[in-house]
């Protein structure tokens, strides 16, 4: 794999994050974060969703007729999740119904438009296929961290293996109701953009506006 | 040969943002694209009506209180006996193989539903015919009886089970297999310890008059459940619904035969 390709894979994961530098994809980031068996199921559906949609528009990207291009995309990735979902409905029925709505609604994850925009209509197909699933990758890398806080702290269990032994099932852990709650990614991944941040200076955005001294005249 | 080698080179030639070639790919696309969605749900189709149905049979297993992680669904499914029952008369029939008839499709049916005047778990229609499962014991004798039972709450219309015990007036439990109410809120009517208080609860008084209730405040320790903190709505929900198919309207006729060994 060429330095270039394994950029592509590797920079989306903390350098070039989709969720904490471009704050895109919070939405199913906070519904699918309470345990991480279906937080894992959703980072495999959106890697295949990201890296096949963009690996498709680029095949196509000479084809395709500027005035219709963003529905051209859309047309692509909708099939694409909808055929994730009725795989993930077959197999994995009972995960299927935690997630609900949320792998329907991958459709209108940012990530995935982003990525077909901004890179794979001006790259070569396998470019775009690795630089799709680098970015899914970044973005399953965020869902497991938040995941693995809620689920731990918030149920006292990883992956429904018990670590902390809650108190509703006789033990000592007194499990945090919030972490549950969708706000509680909020808090989360703030936390982690922040510390994302801290670590790489180089992504704090410039502020936007100054405040002014007190002048006095 | 060389005509379709012309159409090919001519399609390749043309502008790409051109009206014409704007309309060939958009249909080549929306046809391959709709290809492989119908191509997808035609062929996974019979593997999730599978999982609908071990779902259900797993639901109500743990209605039941006879399910545990692991454990064989379909197997133990096998012991407890469908029936339909025709709800007007509060009968058995055999009209209907039990195995297979489809109790919501029956509730959008005209010739198998009735349009409910009086509807306070709104639903709308009301299926004339139901399927409920009965479990019996080992000498043969009614252990328990799980009725379907569905209505609305806040959001959506909650589906689930209620397991009666052999006296057919004391509640064994009661669970839900399909809703969307709010994560947290109406949806803890998943919750262990708030579905462990309706076991034990009796439906009616002595004199036969249905008084279990899901409320805020407690009149009768024996048909009270303590209504969902944050979850008004979907609590009267489930309250309407309880009382709905517990009534006249519902299964009553029917448990009444039930325990004269009349049905």
């Amino acid at each position: 794999m060429s330095q270039t390709r394994k950029q592509l894979l590797v920079d989306p994961l903390v350098d070039n994050n989709p969720i904490t530098l471009q704050v895109l994809g919070i939405c199913s980031a906070l519904a699918v974060t309470s345990s991480l068996n279906v937080a894992f199921v959703m980072s495999l559906a959106v890697i295949a969703v990201t890296g096949f949609s963009s690996l498709f528009i680029s095949f196509l990207r000479n084809y395709i007729p500027n005035s219709i291009r963003i529905i051209v995309q859309m047309v692509i990735i909708a099939s694409l999740v909808i055929l994730v979902d009725q795989i993930i409905k077959a197999y994995a029925y009972e995960i299927s119904k935690t997630l609900s709505v949320f792998v329907g609604l991958i459709i209108t994850n940012c990530i995935v438009m982003g990525r077909a925009e901004a890179f794979a209509m001006k790259n070569t197909p396998f470019n775009s296929f690795v630089d799709g699933v680098g970015n899914g990758l970044g973005y399953s890398l965020l869902l497991m961290c938040v995941g693995v806080v809620r689920e731990l702290f918030g149920s006292g269990t990883l992956f429904g293996i018990t670590i902390l032994d809650s108190v509703n099932n006789g033990g000592w852990y007194v499990p945090n109701g919030l972490l549950l709650l969708p706000p509680s990614a909020f808090f989360i991944i703030g936390f982690l953009i922040w510390g994302v941040r801290s670590w790489k200076k180089s992504q704090v955005e410039a502020r936007e506006y100054k405040i002014q001294s007190l002048e006095i005249h | 040969m060389s005509d379709s080698n012309n159409i090919f080179t001519k399609f390749k030639n043309m502008p790409v943002d051109g009206i014409f070639k704007t309309i060939i790919v958009a249909t080549a696309l929306c046809f391959v694209c709709s290809m492989v969605v119908s191509f997808a749900a035609v062929n996974l189709k019979s593997i999730q009506e599978v999982n609908k149905a071990i779902d259900k049979q797993k639901n109500i297993l743990q209605v039941a209180g006879v399910y545990y992680e692991g454990i064989d669904v379909n197997k133990t499914f096998s012991s407890f006996q469908p029936l339909v029952v025709d709800l007007n008369s509060g009968k058995f029939t055999d009209k209907f193989d039990p195995s297979i008839f489809d109790d919501k499709k029956a509730a959008q049916d005209p010739l198998l539903s009735v349009s409910l005047e009086n509807d306070p778990a709104s639903i709308g229609r009301r299926t004339n015919y139901a399927t409920i499962y009965l479990l019996k014991k080992d000498d043969g004798s009614l252990d328990k009886v799980i009725l379907p039972i569905h209505g609305y709450g806040l959001w959506s219309t909650l589906y689930g089970f209620i397991a009666l015990e052999d006296n057919l007036n004391d509640i064994f439990g009661l669970q839900f297999y399909q809703h969307a109410e709010t994560p947290g809120l109406g949806a803890e009517v998943d919750n262990p310890k708030w579905k462990a208080q309706w076991k034990g609860k009796k439906l009616n008084n002595e004199n036969g008059e249905l008084m279990i209730q899901v409320a805020k405040t407690q009149k009768y320790k024996e048909h009270h459940i303590d209504a969902l903190a944050g979850a008004t709505l979907t609590s009267n929900g489930v309250d309407n619904l309880v009382k709905f198919w517990m009534g006249k309207d519902g299964f009553k006729k029917f448990l009444n035969n039930l325990k004269n060994g009349a049905a």
